[in-house]
């Protein structure tokens, strides 16, 4: 296990970059402390592939340093780095029975035999593959394939790092649930320095301690996957975590106030200077409230997508979403609040630091 | 309307579609549901001509389809792949059908640009397929499907290849192009959330036999078997099996649960109970009855929190809203909101339909 950092990374796949925009890695620093569980979120092109080839090296940067524990890795080989690696489609011997396929990373690296049992043995039992253990892995649905290369992921305890390139893509719904969970109890039980590369959101905010949210080739927050809900710090957090995302309406604060055309919102806090550039409220849907109290809205659709309603509504002319329960009846005369703990304001994208009122 | 009769396919002895008869009026929505291997390919291929059946009869607007040839059936088909000409404009890869079909400039230009303009691609009629995103990509693929005007349109799983907020804005989009198109639309998935979000119907597959069939958020709160239940519930439904006493459900070792008033006449035998991770709380929402349930796992996502329990050996989970983290371990008491039980016979059909037929 190795604590990985990344210094000043930046990569462009064209042999002569001429500006920002061919570089499919900006700028990035950041470090993966030994033993953490982390995720590398964001749409497709945002970077994060690449990245992740970095700390492989399957990529060696255009600019920048990558160190495991210190030590220098940048221009040493896949080989040499000592890490495992998950990827989207399962890789196994399909001749080999489920035990061997588990075992040969262990044996190729001449861990004695008891050793190799032992490990394989637990993860195993760990993955619930018990029954499957001496089957050979052909015949296996794509599913189970797929937990092998987890588990062969997973069986050697001296890896510098584990990687995971969208594992659970072509898992079903349900299985998902159930190797999500197993991979997190490994995680606490093994320890390892865990990277695990998504664009689903669920995936990566319930893997991961620490989410890291990549964006046109640039790292936009890393947090918890309570600091990316409760309070991005780009819109384009608020907008790519959470399912509708953030609400977003063009604002100008007067004072304490904030203007949304005719109504105003108390401010959580006070600006420490002046409001610069264009400036936005965010609000989650989960945050706004319906009832019979606060500002007018007029509802022009629900979705009652089963454990939730999503209530697509106007207020002041602008478009707001609102999420709420089942059995929530909507009011004749609909009218929202804003949470305010929940209320974020954005300044040319970026989120604004309240301090708090004296 | 498309009407499928007793349709069955059966395979070197294996039965990959058994005894399905659904009828799909014009400009309607549905969304076939089911996991890997359900037969929701197949049974696609079989709407569209692409197989014929080994049994049964498909016909489109009163007419056998048998023998007529697929490219003779009006008949537009999207995958999971998305599928356009590398080396065409996105303006010609929409006007490629009607190309073929040889409809005159005037026509081929009018219509692709409504189906771009439905299709938010107007920007994009220039470039070719591989400049463009994933999520264009496919809506390129979509608008030839539109241009078409195929009386039926097949989509099998066409948003799996996306990133999730693409395809959270695509879902969004989806119902509009279908409504405006007056054609039939027959929507593959595996995802219960993508079925709820599109609504529509929905057929729930299993095993080659379609479960049920109707309003989506009908199919989903009132599901008639348990196989139907278990195929519409993401995270997995929570199950136990109950005998019923008198006025209690009961397990040997637990303290069981009291039988809801408005099932008091079912008659005393075992039974199936089956309940959604949003009807497991931390607090009485109503009707809730108490019990206490061991810690496995917590999954948080910033919004809510899954919460793996185990309850008598069977594992359940808990939809909370906010943040929850618990010990692994730990001793939780927790309400199953009664209202919402889903209660199914020895045989997996539900009580509530059994006592509606009856």
């Amino acid at each position: 296990m190795a604590r990985i950092e990344l210094r000043k990374l930046r990569h462009a796949y064209a042999a002569r970059p001429a500006s920002e925009a061919d570089y499919a890695l900006r700028r990035v620093d950041h470090t993966f402390e030994d033993g953490g569980a982390y995720a590398l979120l964001g749409p497709s092109g945002c970077g994060k592939t690449t990245l992740l080839n970095i700390i492989s090296g399957l990529i060696r940067p255009s600019d920048g340093a990558i160190l495991f524990d210190g030590v220098d890795v940048t221009d040493l080989p896949t080989e040499a780095r000592n890490i495992a690696q998950v990827f989207q489609f399962p890789v196994v011997y399909d001749t080999m029975s489920v035990y061997d396929n588990l075992a040969f990373p262990l044996r190729n690296r001449g861990v004695p035999a008891e050793m190799v049992d032992r490990r394989v043995r637990e993860v195993v039992a760990m993955l619930g593959l018990e029954e499957r253990a001496a089957r050979r892995a052909q015949g296996l649905t794509s599913d189970e394939k797929q937990k092998i290369s987890l588990g062969r992921g997973l069986v050697r305890a001296d890896v510098n790092a584990i990687l995971f390139d969208e594992p659970l893509t072509v898992i079903d719904p349900h299985l998902k649930w159930a190797l999500r969970s197993q991979l997190k109890e490994m995680h606490r039980r093994l320890g390892h320095t865990m990277v695990y590369v998504t664009h689903d959101q669920t995936e990566a905010l319930t893997f991961a301690d620490t989410v890291v949210v990549m964006y046109e080739g640039e790292i936009v927050q890393i947090g918890t996957p309570e600091e990316l809900f409760e309070r991005p710090r780009h819109t384009f957090v608020g907008y790519f975590i959470g399912s509708p995302g953030m609400n977003l309406l063009p604002t100008v604060v007067e004072g304490t106030m904030a203007r949304l055309g005719s109504q105003a919102i108390g401010l959580p806090g006070r600006l420490k200077n002046p409001p610069a550039g264009r400036l936005e409220l965010g609000i989650r849907p989960e945050f706004v409230r319906l009832g019979r109290e606060g500002m007018p809205v007029k509802i022009d659709k629900v979705e009652d997508v089963g454990p939730k309603k999503i209530i697509r509504a106007s207020l002041e002319g602008q478009s707001i979403v609102v999420v709420v329960d089942e059995d929530l009846e909507v009011p004749a005369e609909p009218r929202v609040t804003f949470d305010p703990a929940h209320l974020n304001l954005y300044a040319d994208s970026w989120r604004v630091e309240l301090e708090a009122w004296p | 309307m498309l009407e499928l009769h007793d349709v069955s396919k059966i395979v070197s002895g294996r039965t990959h579609i058994g005894n399905v008869s659904l009828r799909l009026e014009p400009g309607s929505l549905n969304v076939l549901l089911g996991p890997t291997l359900a037969g929701k390919t197949t049974l696609m291929r079989l709407m569209a001509g692409l197989d014929q059946p080994t049994s049964g009869a498909v016909a489109m607007n009163g007419k056998d389809q048998a023998g007529v040839p697929v490219q003779k059936r009006s008949v537009a088909m999207v995958y999971q792949q998305f599928i356009n000409y590398p080396s065409m404009t996105v303006y010609e890869n929409i006007a490629s059908p009607l190309r073929v079909a040889g409809a005159d400039r005037a026509t081929v230009d009018r219509k692709v640009r409504a189906a771009a303009e439905l299709l938010r691609l107007t920007p994009y009629l220039d470039r070719l397929p591989l400049e463009l995103s994933g999520g264009q990509q496919q809506r390129t693929a979509l608008a030839r499907a539109v241009v078409k005007e195929a009386r039926l349109v097949l989509l099998d799983e066409p948003l799996a290849n996306l990133d999730y907020k693409l395809r959270e804005e695509m879902r969004a989009e989806l119902p509009r192009v279908f409504a405006e198109s007056g054609a039939i639309f027959v929507y593959a998935t595996t995802e219960p959330a993508e079925a709820l979000l599109l609504g529509g119907n929905t057929a729930t597959l299993s095993e080659g036999r379609v479960t049920q069939f109707g309003p989506t958020i009908e199919v989903f709160r009132n599901p008639v078997e348990l196989v139907t239940a278990k195929t519409f519930s993401d995270p997995p439904l929570n199950t136990i099996e109950l005998v019923k006493r008198g006025s209690r459900f009961v397990l040997e070792g637990t303290p069981g649960i009291p039988v809801p008033a408005r099932l008091a006449g079912i008659p005393d035998a075992p039974y199936t109970i089956g309940f959604r991770a949003h009807h497991l709380s931390l607090e009485d929402k109503g009707a809730g009855v108490p019990i206490e349930a061991r810690v496995v796992v917590t999954e948080v996502t910033g919004s809510e929190s899954f919460v793996h329990v185990d309850y008598a050996g069977r594992r359940w989970v808990m939809l909370e809203e906010g943040i929850h983290r618990f010990e692994l371990g730990e001793m939780l008491r927790l309400f199953i909101d009664t209202r919402h039980l889903l209660v199914f016979d020895a045989a997996g059909t539900s009580v509530f339909a059994v006592r509606m037929a009856a």
